[in-house]
């Protein structure tokens, strides 16, 4: 079991014939991966990687029954690829691409608000089932089987946070990166409460970092509606004020969004915490001993 | 990107929305001659610099007679303005806008952003106008009035009419306002701005709304689509490094402290800086080399963090996914060679290929310290630091 995606999960990939989405699926599918085909227009028609290419999204569902997608396609044209992808009906769109216009995703949200889709980043590393269905850019071999849950809002974090609970002998149930964008698709609390209802799922780690109210709103959501353990790491105490770190919702401003005001709520609705990442694996394997 | 006052203040006249005449002057004689050109009694001379906080740090300044105009510009431009918005260095004063003053009846706040939590452009307006506005939303939280815009929808008169009646505005300053909002919002979502702000929005003697400051953010990741405003980008209000960095694709923000990091992934890169931190030390930038790490960029990445004089030791902090640690270790190997440096480093591999990695660097000659985990690569990274900060003092 795991959440979203899982073995038999069917996946087509946007920007299937560029560079990064002709390399992402070909570890996808090297990793096991059911990627059934993938649209680039124009090319509609052909084969690469050996599967289908079709011209549209629409084509590529009704061929090959879909229902899952990642994004490859430049900035320019990722909220086209989102909102032709949640148009077609696709239950699960992961954009990886980084870099898109606010206000571009401002709009791609509230048209996608009443739809039976989920939408995952953009700007993120995707997600992951172990030994299951792989989509997005992260390194599958450092994943194992197991019951932790992850969600983070940074790419090399969360596989920080996967390494670690790997070699505490733990393992994952699926990992989700949510992107470091100021508006996203899944954020904390949806995936929160997605792992909480999942049978496989015994116990999360969520990474934050400064920006936003996100982390304040996972806090509340744990304390009112979570059984299971929760282990929260916050990068960003040593940023400063009014500078974008790396990731464009990377940012203080005006006092709010700040590491330690992230941690003082999380502290305040009992979960359990670390200042260092190092300690990410070691805290949630004690959480379970006990 | 952040634009000027006088940047901004073009855009608002584009847009309709009202502000006092102006002239951009880069030498004294000019912002002289601009009274002329301006007419009025009294003048404002304001440096052009991108914070906020002018006004109390000096750098704005009210002139009664030409002459006056000349000496406040001549203070100002070649200087370094220091506010308690920016760092200890300040920013350089290249230009200074000479504005007619205006007779203020009230001064009041208006802003628009992009709020993540409801996803929605966001109208802040606020009867303390010329104060700080976060002092404001914390003390007087009752003096804030907000509007989002839908975006299908658009902004609607009755959202124009709740800020004007809350703002206590009357007869012709309502459609004044109205006609400031519809300015402001076509210009917010035409330029893909991330920030407008008005501080303050006065009401002068004779009842007409003008924006006598103005602050324009635009979101970076737009630019592509707007080439005209992203000429306007000044290189001289960003740090050096943090410009150079950009133009070879790197994430850099110049910090405080002495340890140097070089670190693939923002989060990771942030992560790093905490636990320097969190083990004594203090970061003296934020680096992130992105994902497709190659040796060329590594060694550009170092090149940058030693250009920092401050520098004691170098923390490299790379978790290997689809980039290999192998190779990552030969472009270390490559960057610390060519840059001949002194200054220890520590390396932390993780993730693919991290032992043959960390065997290249061990097998290299060079004084390159490894380690296995986060913990160890930031206890070694400290010691180093001290040890060559107490080298330096001896």
């Amino acid at each position: 079991m795991s959440i979203l995606i899982d073995a038999d999960t069917r996946v087509i990939c946007q920007g299937f014939t560029g560079k990064q989405g002709t390399f992402h699926s070909e570890q996808a599918i090297a990793y096991g991966t059911k990627l059934v085909g993938g649209v680039t227009p124009g090319k509609g028609g052909g084969r690469h990687l050996d599967r289908p290419v079709f011209d549209t999204v629409h084509q590529a569902v009704a061929d090959t029954g879909a229902d899952a997608t990642m994004i490859y396609v430049p900035a320019a044209h990722a909220a086209d690829a989102i909102l032709e992808a949640a148009d077609a009906g696709v239950g699960v769109i992961v954009c990886i691409t980084e870099g898109i216009p606010v206000l571009d995703m401002l709009r791609v949200k509230a048209a996608i608000a009443d739809l039976d889709v989920v939408l995952i980043g953009p700007n993120c590393p995707g997600i992951i089932t172990p030994d299951a269905c792989k989509i997005g850019i992260m390194p599958g071999a450092i994943h194992r089987p197991g019951r932790i849950g992850i969600v983070s809002r940074s790419g090399t974090l969360t596989y920080e946070a996967v390494f670690q609970t790997t070699r505490a002998g733990l393992g994952q149930s699926t990992c989700i990166g949510i992107g470091g964008d100021p508006i996203q698709g899944l954020d904390f609390v949806a995936c929160l409460a997605l792992f909480e209802a999942d049978p496989a799922t015994d116990a999360v780690i969520m990474v934050g970092e400064i920006g936003g109210s996100a982390e304040e709103e996972a806090a509340e959501f744990i304390h009112d509606r979570m059984t299971k353990p929760v282990v929260a790491y916050i990068a960003g105490v040593t940023a400063p004020v009014g500078k974008r770190m790396g990731h464009a919702g990377a940012i203080v401003t005006g006092g709010k969004g700040t590491a330690e005001g992230k941690y003082a709520a999380l502290e305040h609705a009992g979960v359990a915490t670390v200042r260092s990442p190092a300690e990410m694996g070691a805290r949630i394997a004690e959480l379970l001993r006990v | 990107m952040n634009l000027h006052e006088f940047q901004s203040k073009q855009l608002f006249r584009d847009y309709g929305v009202a502000v006092p005449e102006g002239r951009v002057a880069t030498t004294p004689e000019a912002a002289e001659a601009a009274c002329a050109a301006l007419a009025g009694e009294r003048w404002a001379v304001k440096a052009q610099v991108h914070t906020g906080g002018r006004g109390k740090a000096g750098g704005v300044v009210l002139a009664q007679d030409p002459a006056a105009v000349a000496a406040a510009a001549r203070r100002l431009l070649g200087t370094r303005l220091v506010t308690h918005q920016n760092g200890p260095d300040g920013l350089a004063v290249a230009q200074v806008l000479i504005e007619q003053t205006t007779e203020i009846a009230r001064e009041l706040y208006l802003s628009l952003l992009v709020d993540r939590a409801t996803e929605r452009v966001l109208f802040i307006a606020s009867v303390a106008g010329g104060m700080d506005i976060e002092t404001v939303a914390a003390q007087t939280p009752e003096r804030i009035i907000q509007v989002r815009v839908h975006p299908a929808a658009g902004l609607q008169p009755y959202q124009i009419r709740r800020l004007a009646f809350g703002l206590g505005l009357e007869g012709a300053q309502i459609k004044a306002l109205g006609q400031v909002m519809a300015g402001l919002y076509r210009l917010f979502t035409d330029c893909d701005a991330s920030l407008v702000e008005i501080n303050p929005l006065v009401v002068t003697a004779s009842g007409e709304l003008l924006a006598l400051d103005a602050k324009v953010n635009l979101d970076d990741n737009a630019l592509y689509r707007h080439p005209a405003l992203a000429a306007l980008r000044d290189p001289s209000q960003v740090d050096a490094r943090e410009t150079e960095a950009k133009t070879h694709a790197l994430n850099y923000i110049s910090l405080d402290g002495n340890i140097g990091c070089m670190v693939n992934g923002a989060g990771l890169a942030m992560a790093t800086m905490d636990l320097i931190k969190l083990h004594g030390g203090a970061p003296a930038n934020f680096l992130d080399v992105g994902g497709g790490t190659t040796a060329e960029r590594v060694a550009i990445a170092f090149k940058l963090i030693l250009s920092d004089p401050k520098i004691d030791a170098v923390l490299v902090n790379i978790f290997g996914g689809i980039v290999r640690c192998d190779l990552i270790a030969e472009g270390i190997m490559q960057a610390v060679r060519e840059v001949r440096t002194t200054v220890p480093i520590v390396v932390r591999l993780a993730g693919t290929n991290a032992e043959q990695g960390l065997q290249i660097l061990a097998d290299s000659g060079l004084a390159v310290e490894t380690a296995e985990d986060l913990t160890e690569a930031a206890d070694k990274v400290v010691a180093a630091a001290g040890r060559a900060a107490a080298g330096e003092i001896r």
